[in-house]
């Protein structure tokens, strides 16, 4: 497989089955709300939404607002509660801001979430290629590049010594390899990430993962 | 894995079709099995059916800038008496339906995006009884159609706001007019010639959707995308021959789409949508600017 390659399966062309207007502004908006979620690993009190470009420019008429709050609340790009999403975290007394800023970014469809819990906060940028299809392009402030199609592993978890250890133990128990990992964290002994690509897939790993001490979620998707 | 049309027209030989390299294909790179890669596209297409049913039934959007000419079509073509004959104009009918679906937020399925939904549905529906297609033949289409859009995808791009409405309407566009001439029983040289005829018909179309909606224009250029499709698939099986090769032809519409102002990238900010009715409209439906 190829990594320099933006799009690899056919169902990048030919799907996906969602929620209209818009393939880029609005299922792409709901997949990075849904990921950025999943890497998050809890809900959110707190959510400023930035938008750049051609996000900033049309986010009303593409719906993109309300699918970025969407998948922030867990739905797909087929979720007919989409257009609700709004008064959906608003029931949830989730407060969301947006936010169109006129800076220059090397994508016309960026975002950047800021969650926020508590202290916790997390800012993600995510980028929308087309056809629905989504990079996760920074966490906190870390240039990473995270396309889907990959089989990938997210674990929100307690920034204790051995972590890293315990993760790839279970990856090399279960003759799995790892292509790319990315570890950060909030600060020393807080929150931290890890995030795991795969070459083959492999959910079954995540309960394996849930049941380490010290994990506090898992995700997988692909 | 293919990168080039070329290489789809040199790996294809070693498989029964260019459906078959691309399930294939997809088998190495997901790990998935043939049936359940099968299945997942099959249910695409019952998506697809259902969008264009609802839509000639007739829908209205959000807004109300679009709805009614999937049924408008439908009567139209019903009286027949209409210039075109029947297989294009129930494309064109098709996918007008699947857009103004899309535009009222209903379910559809990209193909390469939203707002160019129209083209490989409608021109499926349009000829699969024609040409005899049986289910199996359907979703034969839509990998065929997905073969080529992969690689324009990865040379040039699928976004209108990476390259314009060329990258999208276009995309779809050349990926069923590829799509027909396998289904009429053509060779992948021809529906290589075919993808080649319709990208180069539709360089530097600009994305310049009124108020940032998916609807005007988008709606009635899939009617183009839809026809378009169906010219260049009978010009490729006349024999015709693109004089420029296919793969220079993506890579133009690359470059095309790397040098044209962002205002005519799905900005709202050139083209129709700066015109006094787009403008007017802009406001009528969001308020001022400025909030």
């Amino acid at each position: 497989m190829d990594k320099a390659l933006r799009f690899r399966s056919v169902f990048d062309i030919i799907g996906p089955v969602m929620v209209g207007p818009s393939s880029s502004h609005t299922a792409g908006a709901a997949r990075i709300g849904k990921v950025v979620r999943d890497i998050f690993g809890e809900v959110p009190e707190k959510v400023d939404i930035y938008l750049y470009e051609s996000f900033a420019k049309t986010y009303r008429g593409h719906g993109t607002d309300i699918a970025l709050v969407g998948g922030l609340l867990g739905m797909d790009p087929a979720d007919p509660r989409l257009r609700d999403s709004l008064h959906l975290a608003y029931e949830q007394g989730i407060k969301v801001s947006f936010v169109p800023k006129s800076d220059k970014v090397d994508h016309p469809n960026t975002a950047r979430i800021v969650l926020t819990k508590g202290t916790r906060t997390m800012s993600v940028v995510g980028v929308s290629i087309g056809g629905g299809n989504i990079q996760i392009n920074e966490i906190d402030g870390f240039k990473i590049s995270l396309s889907m199609g990959t089989p990938t592993f997210i674990t929100v978890h307690q920034d204790v010594p051995g972590m890293i250890a315990q993760v790839t133990s279970i990856f090399s128990e279960n003759d799995v390899n790892i292509a790319t990992m990315t570890v950060t964290r909030a600060a020393k002994g807080e929150k931290a990430i890890m995030i795991i690509e795969s070459d083959v897939r492999r959910p079954d790993l995540v309960p394996q993962l849930r049941a380490l001490p010290h994990m506090q979620n898992v995700t997988y998707f692909e | 894995m293919f990168y080039s049309i070329q290489d789809i027209i040199e790996q294809s030989a070693n498989y029964p079709s260019v459906a078959d390299l691309m399930i294939a294909t997809e088998m190495a790179t997901s790990g998935k099995d043939r049936e359940t890669i099968r299945a997942i596209m099959a249910k695409n297409l019952t998506v697809m059916e259902a969008s264009v049913a609802e839509g000639v039934a007739g829908v209205r959007s959000v807004t109300g800038l679009t709805g009614g000419d999937a049924k408008r079509l439908d009567q139209y073509l019903d009286a027949g008496d209409s210039l075109l004959g029947p297989t294009v104009l129930t494309a064109v009918r098709n996918a007008v339906a699947v857009n103004e679906v899309n535009a009222k937020m209903g379910l559809i399925c990209a193909t390469p995006t939203a707002g160019s939904a129209g083209v490989l549905a409608g021109t499926l529906m349009a000829v699969r009884d024609q040409l005899r297609m049986d289910r199996e033949a359907q979703v034969d289409y839509l990998f065929t159609a997905g073969a080529f859009g992969l690689v324009i995808a990865n040379k040039a791009g699928i976004a209108g706001a990476e390259g314009g409405c060329q990258a999208e309407v276009g995309s779809a566009s050349a990926m069923a007019a590829a799509a027909l001439v396998i289904a009429k029983g053509g060779t992948a040289d021809m529906a290589a010639q075919a993808v080649a005829i319709t990208l180069a018909n539709m360089l530097g179309l600009i994305c310049d959707p009124v108020a940032g909606l998916v609807e005007v224009p988008c709606v009635k250029r899939n009617a183009m995308g839809a026809s378009q499709a169906l010219v260049s698939a009978d010009m490729a099986l006349a024999g015709i021959r693109s004089v420029i090769p296919p793969d220079e032809v993506i890579t133009a519409m690359y470059q095309v789409g790397r040098q044209m102002p962002q205002i005519f990238r799905e900005t709202a900010e050139g083209g129709l949508a700066t015109t006094p009715t787009g403008q007017r409209l802009q406001k009528q439906i969001f308020g001022d600017a400025t909030n």
